[in-house]
């Protein structure tokens, strides 16, 4: 077991699959001799050389539209946004261009490739900096959308996603690229489509992804000193979505609460409520609650900003408001 | 009408020249003032006309089809503009394509049969997109046809990445975009250029300047009358002239599929053209000034023009023109039967088509199947 940073077990997954696999390119806005903005990419433009490693102009519309041409016909790009909110400049492009591509061509062409990079917020970085837009890319189907918690799953996961045959849209996280953890030595590759059950528990299921795992973990922890018992499982993958570990958990708990930092109006949140009153609705002790960032654009100043964010507090209130007690 | 709507036929020997002057600012290398293609022959003039005779009846049986509700949803008519892309085919066969939604007619100039084109217009199993795409989304993968496109101008930056790949695995090969004089309006039309032209990339990008983004006339939508001089201000080579004989086409796309694939870079092509329909199926184009579609039909339609050239120099025939009408009159009788007869998509299919099947291993420590770098290809197998 290697201890590695969430950005080394990142480059790590990019590094073996471009040694294993020469059709795959990382191009983006500083990856190549800035070293990466996060510095995710670091030493890789010394690895692969210019051809491989590309530096672009600030334009995501154009390179993330490249990308998708170059998958068309053979390669597999792999698009870093600087942040997934300059994403927004090329919606068109992950939507219209790569999420369709096989079902309009009628299956003569697909756009195998990741979009990566940072999503979600971060700390004071206002309203155009901290979006999350798990929703807008999970509402398309075509596209696979996956996200990670610790080293060991952003290795496993990147390494799936790269070697996926269609668009996956892979969100990590400016505030946990430094959060050590440890990796497998040896290559190891985590199906897309697999959640994961973090925390076993009887009382009820917390339903969460990305680094709400760890405020999940934390309130978990808080409430298990009140003898309340909760289940942490992380969906890591929102498309595909793993039915079947999500209703086992919750037929188990009976109560679900959703944890996520998307905005609450049309959020993940929402599908995965509809979903399990769908399937689960005579087993139910409980209305599934939602603990999600407010509707608000993130304001700047901090004590805002933290009123916006899920924390452990909301999550703990959310589950004794569940339980009634 | 002020300069922009007056631009047409009348103007065409006036405006070749500045439009052709070679652009050599910024240390770009001039287009070659002379292809690679052979003198064009009796037989292969002939053959284009064909081409082109061919794609208009398809496109004049899709129209009709089109009032008996045989054929849904938009429908953009390329009557008027085949000598663009029957022209420009000349010299590209082998390379690769991308257009818009006005494609029918690219389609058919690259190789897609008449029967799939029309089936599916149609919605039909047999269509060449499998009748998931429709009039604006025709693929054909066999002949590297890359698409018709519905977001206006969206499509410009995929052909980058296509010239990229082609680039990237050293094939030779050049990437064909068309679109019209609207798109070049579009935020990814620019960045698409400016990427293409940083690394070099061979691809060539073609307006077609039909003088309407559907309704609006090119004064309404822009400042500029040539939108190849778009290119100026990224540093790409570029050339624009009238593309409605199509042996002037064939040669000038020729060139600059030639100097793309040299290696020199893009290049940005305008093509003046005249569409005679409207923008869809849906628009009478009653913006036209008057006179305007009829002078363009007397003076500059592709197929009255190829048609005295091959009369006057070549000395074709009456009877050789009957029989290629007859002939282009049964293809397009048959593409119709065989769209009709061809069975609708099957619903099972429905989800088919959204998640490519996976097929690249998920094996830990397998390698790739391929290398596509031909240097660390050699690397690999030397």
């Amino acid at each position: 077991m290697a201890t590695l940073q969430i950005r080394e077990a990142l480059r790590r997954a990019m590094v073996e699959e471009m040694r294993r696999d020469d059709r795959i390119f990382l191009m983006g806005e500083e990856v190549g001799h800035y070293n990466g903005a996060y510095k995710v990419s670091q030493g890789m433009l010394e690895e692969f050389g210019e051809q491989r490693v590309i530096d672009t102009p600030i334009s995501e519309n154009g390179f993330a539209g490249l990308g998708v041409g170059a998958a068309m016909v053979g390669l597999r790009p792999i698009i870093e946004f600087m942040t997934w909110n300059f994403s927004l400049v090329a919606y068109d492009q992950v939507i219209n261009s790569a999420a369709k591509i096989y079902q309009m061509s009628g299956g003569q062409y697909s756009a195998p490739m990741v979009f990566r990079g940072p999503n979600g917020t971060a700390e004071n970085l206002a309203a155009q900096h901290s979006t999350s837009v798990d929703s807008l890319y999970a509402h398309f189907p075509g596209l696979k959308v996956v996200t990670y918690c610790d080293a060991a799953d952003a290795y496993g996961l990147l390494k799936a996603a790269l070697r996926d045959d269609g668009p996956v849209c892979f969100l990590e996280s400016e505030l946990t690229y430094g959060m050590k953890g440890e990796v497998p030595d040896e290559e190891h590759i985590i199906p897309l489509g697999q959640a994961k059950v973090r925390r076993a528990g009887r009382d009820l299921s917390l339903i969460t992804w990305g680094k709400q795992v760890f405020t999940c973990e934390a309130a978990a922890k808080q409430l298990e000193a009140d003898g309340i018992d909760v289940e942490v499982v992380d969906l890591r993958s929102l498309r595909p979505l793993d039915h079947q570990t999500l209703f086992a958990s919750v037929a188990k708990t009976r109560r679900a609460v959703v944890v996520h930092e998307g905005h609450l109006f049309a959020g993940v949140g929402a599908e995965i409520v509809a979903r399990l009153q769908e399937a689960l609705f005579d087993v139910l002790e409980a209305p599934v609650l939602r603990v999600t960032s407010r509707d608000v654009p993130q304001p700047y100043a901090s004590n805002l900003e933290k009123l916006v964010n899920p924390d452990a507090a909301r999550v703990v209130e959310a589950v004794r408001k569940s339980l009634g007690r | 009408m002020d300069a922009a709507t007056q631009r047409g036929p009348a103007q065409a020997e006036a405006q070749a020249s500045p439009h052709s002057a070679v652009h050599t600012q910024g240390g770009l290398l001039p287009l070659p003032t002379q292809s690679s293609l052979p003198a064009i022959t009796r037989d292969e003039l002939l053959g284009l006309y064909r081409q082109m005779a061919l794609i208009r009846r398809v496109e004049e049986l899709a129209a009709k089809a089109y009032t008996q509700r045989k054929i849904l949803g938009f429908c953009h008519l390329y009557i008027g503009q085949e000598s663009v892309a029957v022209g420009a085919a000349v010299a590209t066969k082998g390379d690769y394509w991308m257009a818009a939604y006005r494609e029918h007619g690219h389609a058919m100039a690259k190789g897609t049969s008449a029967r799939a084109v029309m089936a599916e217009l149609y919605g039909r199993r047999d269509g060449a997109s499998r009748g998931l795409g429709g009039s604006m989304h025709i693929f054909d993968r066999e002949h590297d046809f890359l698409g018709g496109y519905g977001i206006v101008g969206a499509h410009v930056p995929l052909a980058a990445g296509v010239a990229f790949a082609a680039k990237y695995r050293g094939e030779g090969r050049v990437a064909l975009c068309y679109f019209g004089d609207g798109a070049a309006h579009q935020g990814a039309f620019f960045e698409a250029l400016c990427l293409a032209q940083l690394y070099k990339l061979p691809a060539v990008f073609i307006c077609e300047n039909n003088f309407y983004a559907m309704g609006t006339p090119l004064h309404r939508q822009s400042a500029l009358a040539d939108m190849s001089l778009r290119a100026d201000g990224i540093g790409m080579q570029r050339d624009a002239f009238e593309g409605f004989d199509v042996e002037l086409v064939r040669e000038r796309v020729a060139r600059a599929a030639d100097y793309a694939r040299a290696g020199n870079g893009p290049v940005m092509l305008e093509i003046v053209t005249y569409r005679h329909r409207g923008h869809s199926m849906s628009d009478p184009a009653k913006y036209r000034p008057a006179g305007e579609l009829e002078q363009y039909k007397e003076e500059s339609d592709p197929l009255k023009i190829t048609l005295r050239r091959l009369t006057e120099d070549f000395g074709v025939t009456e009877a050789e023109l009957e029989a290629l009408q007859a002939g282009v009159e049964a293809e397009c009788e048959d593409a119709v039967a065989f769209a009709e007869a061809s069975p609708i998509p099957d619903p099972a299919d429905l989800y088919r088509y959204t998640y490519a099947p996976q097929q690249t291993t998920m094996g830990v420590g397998e390698a790739a199947p391929t290398f596509t770098i031909p240097a660390l290809r050699a690397q690999k197998e030397g």
